[in-house]
């Protein structure tokens, strides 16, 4: 893969990769600091309250996760793409520019969340300060930036592979994709009343984003992650990926109806959502297949190990997270009741945990190899295990509980008690209930410190005293 | 015309298997461009006919429409029935009785349900609260919340209003005076204008039918 560049030696798009991924784990700390503090509001609703409330925390946790994630996967594809097709990125002034005003723009609009919080009812508000749409809180001034850094990622994708005369078929998949990413963030930026009309839209860009267009995104990061960690041959990898694109697109772009039972759309999308959505595990199994039988043939024995592990957790957590935790409540039968609770959260937390952070920090272990050990034939450290091993049982503490107290919430609030107000308080002031905001909260101080340890050994791996190094097998 | 959901979705597979083999003929099943085509084949027809189901959709849902009401529902009485064929609640629409003390035009309406989508969305309502049932889960689902018993139960002699429109208004713009359990709403400095706009929201929303979200409303009989 690495003929053209020297061992060791990195392409600017590779350097530039590396700021991404710096900002996105800075945003990943930014995202766990507020989630802690809205799991804690719910054990103490007078902390911060009336200064820093609820709603507030949980918009920059969930903004700061957006913006991460992106900005992961935009450093993936920066690291990727000259390997995939020999040759430096063209725009690089204009990746660099746009990477700096993005970072900025994020911090002027952080602030205004912290300083400001919210605003009066009207259309400055909307531009200026949040336009109050979860996930897509971003006012539209930031929207308009957005639209415009994603255009130039987009064109130095198209552009290089042109300048190239080489375009491999995960290239190909990942340009599409793209085009298709970005045009439905626009979608999310319209204003209407219209409450039915507003969330119709609004589900593409959060749906389609997240079960369509960011599932294939990190299909093709994860298969050019395969390629350079076990030497899978392109052709496999690349007639999986294409299994995957058509199972994806297939089972999820009309599965988007699991959201559309409930909020004023016609009837046909109780069977449709349920139909397409129920099939969506389909090509979350196929994944793993593909994980495990490639690591399977070459047992476990890699050029990068924390790397590996990685990527077989994405397979893995893709899977329960968003395949078995979405499954459970995506058929319109249950999901009457469940809808709402603290089953979605549930799901949402092994969901984009299992899927897309352990994608990144797949590819930020590969590029850290590069940057500091390309000699070493083998990648490793004793520190990694530890924060893999506590930031997965940290996520599944979390998830179980927030699924023990979503149960309680669909049978006493919505089952049995009529889904009143009152009923409400009385599911949230069940014991089991109750319990599980605990729990949640002690496995979320638990992910703290584990993403602490990965932080202590994302900076130093392949730092200092070149013990690690044991230089086994596996080809280089 | 209906839109029958068996129908389209075995459409949707049957043109997309048909498709992609017709197009991979001389190339088995595990070669690369057998899946090639089925990518960009299922691809284009589930986008196709989510194109189309929007278009329909869309027209369903237009304020107005059998499924969402006019904005001027909020000058009328609005329950909830049981059906009992489909066993769902469905909302019913009932006699004028104004809101705020008058009737509200065409226009005024509008103008009033607007004010209060735009004050749902300046003050970030969806970050603790579930409209639809979709949002954040720090408090109530708001999809009923005009119909819900606790403005007559509670909130109307907390408050000391005279109608459950007065006293929604009255808690909205102090919700930290009047608790109902220890996670109590912050004050979100609404003004009295934005106050009664959201109540002209919710009551609104509180008449679109749902399929029957939330399942037996306060025991809807
Ligand atoms: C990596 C992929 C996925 C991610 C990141 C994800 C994430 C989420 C999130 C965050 C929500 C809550 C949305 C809200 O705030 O209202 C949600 C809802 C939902 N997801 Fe997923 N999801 C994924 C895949 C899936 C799959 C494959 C299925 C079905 C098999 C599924 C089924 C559902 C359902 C039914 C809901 C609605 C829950 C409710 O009614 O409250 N998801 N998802
Ligand atoms: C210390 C760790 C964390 C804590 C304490 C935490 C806490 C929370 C809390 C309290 C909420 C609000 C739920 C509600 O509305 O009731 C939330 C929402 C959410 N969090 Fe976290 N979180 C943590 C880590 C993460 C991670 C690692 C991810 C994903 C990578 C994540 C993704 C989300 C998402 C997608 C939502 C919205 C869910 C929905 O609407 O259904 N969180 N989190
Ligand atoms: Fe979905």
């Amino acid at each position: 893969m690495t003929e053209v560049m020297p061992k060791g030696k990195l392409y600017e798009s590779q350097k530039l990769a590396l700021l991404y991924f710096w900002v996105a784990l800075a945003l990943f700390g930014a995202q766990i600091l507020f989630g802690l503090l809205a799991a804690w509001q719910y054990l103490d609703p007078g902390f911060l309250y009336g200064k820093l409330n609820f709603m507030t925390n949980r918009m920059l946790h969930i903004n700061a996760m957006i913006v991460w994630l992106l900005l992961g996967f935009m450093g993936g594809v920066y690291w990727f793409l000259p390997l995939e097709l020999g040759r430096e990125v063209v725009g690089i002034r204009l990746a660099r520019f746009a990477f700096f005003t993005l970072v900025a723009a994020v911090g002027v609009v952080v602030l205004v969340y912290l300083l400001v919080q919210y605003g009066p009812g009207n259309a400055f508000t909307l531009w200026f300060i949040t336009e109050g749409r979860e996930y897509i809180e971003a006012p539209r001034w930031a929207d308009l930036g957005i639209v415009a850094v994603m255009a130039i990622f987009l064109y130095n994708v198209v552009a290089t592979a042109l300048k190239a005369k080489r375009i491999t078929g995960v290239v190909a998949v990942l340009m599409f994709d793209l085009v298709a990413l970005a045009g439905l963030y626009t979608a999310g930026m319209h204003y209407t009343p219209n409450i039915s009309m507003d969330q119709y839209f609004w589900w593409w860009v959060v749906h389609l984003w997240v079960e369509a267009t960011w599932e294939v995104l990190v299909g093709s990061i994860m298969a050019m992650a395969l390629m350079h960690l076990l030497g899978t041959p392109r052709r496999i990898v690349e007639t999986w990926l294409y299994l995957e694109v058509a199972l994806v697109f297939g089972t999820g772009i009309l599965g988007l109806g699991h959201h559309y039972f409930w909020i004023g759309t016609p009837e046909y999308w109780l069977g449709l959502g349920g139909f397409f959505s129920a099939l969506e595990p389909i090509p979350l199994v196929a994944m793993v297949v593909h994980a495990v039988y490639d690591a399977g043939m070459h047992r476990m024995q890699t050029v990068n190990q924390p790397a590996l592990f990685w990527a077989i957790a994405q397979a893995f957590g893709n899977f329960i997270g968003a395949g078995v935790w979405g499954f459970m409540q995506t058929l319109p039968q249950i999901n009457l009741y469940s809808h709402g609770t603290q089953l979605a959260p549930a799901h949402g937390h092994l969901a984009f945990f299992g899927a897309y952070v352990t994608a990144i920090l797949t590819v930020i272990y590969m590029a850290l190899h590069q940057v500091r050990r390309a000699d070493w034939p083998r990648f490793d450290s004793k520190l990694w295990k530890w924060a893999f091993v506590l930031m997965v049982v940290s996520i599944f503490g979390m998830s179980a509980a927030m699924t023990v107290a979503g149960f309680t919430q669909t049978m006493v609030e919505r089952a049995i008690g009529g889904s009143t107000w009152q009923a409400y308080i009385e599911a949230q002031t069940h014991p089991w209930f109750q319990n599980g905001m605990v729990w949640r909260f002690v496995f979320g101080v638990f992910f703290l410190v584990s993403y602490l340890v990965l932080l202590w050994d994302l900076a130093t791996i392949g730092k200092g005293r070149a013990a690690q190094a044991k230089g086994v097998g596996a080809h280089d | 015309m209906e839109i029958g959901w068996i129908e389209t979705t075995i459409g949707a597979l049957f043109a997309t298997a048909i498709l992609t083999l017709w197009l991979s003929r001389g190339s088995g099943w595990l070669e690369p461009r057998f899946w090639r085509n089925a990518a960009w084949v299922s691809a284009l027809i589930m986008t196709g006919i989510l194109v189309y189901l929007t278009i329909d959709s869309l027209n369903q849902i237009r304020e107005g429409s059998a499924r969402v009401p006019a904005y001027t529902v909020i000058n009328k009485a609005i329950g909830l029935k049981r059906d009992y064929e489909k066993h769902r609640d469905i909302p019913v629409i009932g006699d004028e009785v104004g809101f705020f003390g008058r009737t509200w035009s065409e226009e005024e309406a509008y103008a009033l349900v607007n004010k209060g989508k735009l004050t749902l969305q300046s003050r970030n309502c969806m970050d603790c609260h579930t409209l639809l049932g979709n949002g954040a889960y720090f408090a109530p689902d708001l999809t009923r919340a005009w119909l819900d018993p606790k403005w007559e139960n509670m909130v109307m002699s907390m408050t000391g209003k005279a109608t459950k429109e007065e006293a929604m208004a009255e808690w909205l713009q102090h919700p930290d005076r009047y608790p109902t359990f220890a996670r109590r709403m912050p004050n979100l400095h609404l003004s009295e204008e934005e106050a009664r706009a959201l109540v002209a929201f919710l009551k609104w929303m509180s008449a679109i039918d749902t399929n029957g979200f939330p399942d037996r409303f306060a025991g809807v009989q």
